[in-house]
């Protein structure tokens, strides 16, 4: 235990930031920076298409699907390499590691994000859409103000597990050597040669806590959307004054 | 008098099943029509097709002499000035009673939100809910969730207001305070289309009933002349068999 404390005494800039200044950011902030900009983007594009997916447009649904199952049916690890050496081959220059691996985990999670969507959606009533429709809203307007907010909020456990997944799924950015946190741990583990479990130890810790703080986020995010959809009511207040009157009585 | 709503040679079919089969009929401004006719014969289907719900094969329906299935008919348009009412009600549980009022006034016809709350009150008023504005719909009775219904389509002003069955799903007990909010809808002089079981509702408040079987008005006469003495034999044993039970 005090020689993590020591590991990460004397490497402790490298674990939080790579070479920064002299060479890329790196480590944590890496991470940090990937993931974040991941979730930004693959949340956006995965409800994209997954109401793609449930169009009636066949020249839109068609393609949709095609992403979903075949990016689905891939190991992310070969979608990795497939864009880290196709993609220079594709637009002939070389693109940097990190943006490979942004764009690949955008690409690959939205297609999981969009299948979540998509359930989400389908889960609804067909009589909210009918309803708003109805009102002479738009479908875009019908999305936005009907279909989304509950199908995204019915869903939340689910996106959140997708989210926290592309967190840990950065990781691979190693193998096409973007100085992330587990590329920064391997190289403080290759000038410490005698003390792997130490070193990957803190590496474990520091993705849980990342991980944790977004669940933990999402908890706060979703305990306040129910407080807001269920409690504000004055009757409400008073079932809770009743049953805090029985449970006095009952002792 | 030009007719509100017009339907003229309409067909409708699911696959091989025809819905409607050849349906003619007009409803003139201020007249109540009740729909009414065994299960299966069509009536959800003709009043979904009157703001597009449902599409149709052949003829058309006419709103104020607007196509409503043509190709170049801005439908959300429309359907703002055809206010309907659903069997599930339909609120939208995420936002609260009086946002469900004001939501499509604000977002639709770009009323000021201080105007669409002030009559979203005057609504919740007249159908009896005041006390509920804050209240989310999943905490009201089904009886008060249709009321609520019935104003949020209010809300957007509409000359003409359609009921699919608007009691169908409710316990005994609470049908009467929505069939007295449509009551007092029809005293207003408001032109509407109700489909519904409720005979004596029928009896009361229409000026014509309308009777469906097999995607067709088999009869179409005042409430006297319906009740008393039916003309087409399919109607007279629907309402031997209603008095039997």
């Amino acid at each position: 235990m005090l020689e993590m404390f020591t590991i990460l005494h004397d490497n402790g800039m490298l674990f939080l930031m790579g070479q920064y200044p002299q060479g890329p950011l790196g480590g944590i902030l890496c991470t940090l920076l990937i993931s974040v900009l991941a979730v930004l983007f693959a949340l956006p594009v995965g409800v994209l298409l997954g109401l793609a997916r449930l169009s009636p447009f066949r020249w839109l649904s068609w393609p949709a699907a095609c992403w979903v199952y075949g990016l689905r049916g891939i190991p992310l690890l070969m979608v990795v390499f497939w864009t880290y050496f196709c993609v220079p081959l594709l637009i002939g220059h070389n693109i940097s590691g990190f943006s490979t691996m942004l764009c690949t985990l955008v690409i690959y999670e939205s297609a999981y994000i969009a299948e979540i969507v998509r359930g989400g959606i389908q889960a609804l009533p067909g009589g909210q859409y009918e309803a708003a429709r109805a009102l002479g809203m738009s479908y875009f307007k019908t999305l936005r103000l009907i279909i989304l907010p509950q199908a995204l909020y019915n869903t939340l456990p689910s996106l959140v597990s997708q989210l926290v997944s592309i967190i840990k799924d950065s990781t691979l950015g190693y193998v096409i050597n973007v100085p992330e946190l587990t590329f920064a741990a391997n190289q403080v583990n290759n000038q410490l040669l005698t003390k792997p479990f130490q070193v990957f130890a803190i590496v474990a810790i520091g993705y849980y806590l990342i991980c944790f703080s977004l669940t933990w986020l999402a908890n706060k995010l979703e305990a306040r959307i129910t407080r807001k959809r269920q409690n504000r009511v004055p009757e409400a207040d008073n079932v809770a004054q009743a049953m805090l009157l029985t449970k006095t009585q009952s002792q | 008098m030009r007719p509100v709503i017009l339907f003229n040679q309409v067909n409708k079919w699911y696959g091989e099943y025809q819905a409607l089969t050849d349906l003619s009929a007009e409803i003139k401004s201020g007249e109540v029509v009740v729909v009414c006719g065994p299960s299966g014969s069509g009536k959800s289907t003709l009043i979904r097709t009157v703001n597009r719900l449902e599409p149709i094969e052949e003829g058309q329906i006419l709103f104020d002499g607007i196509d409503i299935h043509g190709t170049s008919t801005r439908l959300n348009q429309l359907r703002t000035r055809i206010g309907f009412v659903f069997q599930n009600f339909n609120l939208f549980p995420h936002v609260s009673v009086l946002e469900n009022i004001m939501m499509s006034p604000v977002k639709v016809l770009g009323v000021k939100r201080q105007e669409a709350r002030q009559h979203a009150g005057e609504l919740l008023e007249r159908v009896g809910l005041s006390h509920k504005a804050n209240a989310y719909p999943a905490q009201l009775s089904g009886g008060q969730q249709q009321r609520v219904a019935i104003a949020r389509a209010l809300a957007m002003k509409p000359p003409v207001m359609l009921f699919d069955e608007p009691t169908s799903a409710l316990d005994p007990e609470m049908v009467g305070e929505v069939l007295n909010v449509m009551r007092g809808l029809a005293r207003e002089g408001m032109t509407m289309m109700c489909v519904t079981h409720e005979m004596n509702f029928a009896r009361e408040v229409a000026d014509t009933i309308w009777f469906m079987d097999q995607g067709k008005i088999l009869e179409k006469s005042t409430p006297e002349n319906f009740f008393t003495r039916p003309q087409h034999a399919r109607a007279q044993k629907f309402l031997s068999d209603l008095h039997h039970n």
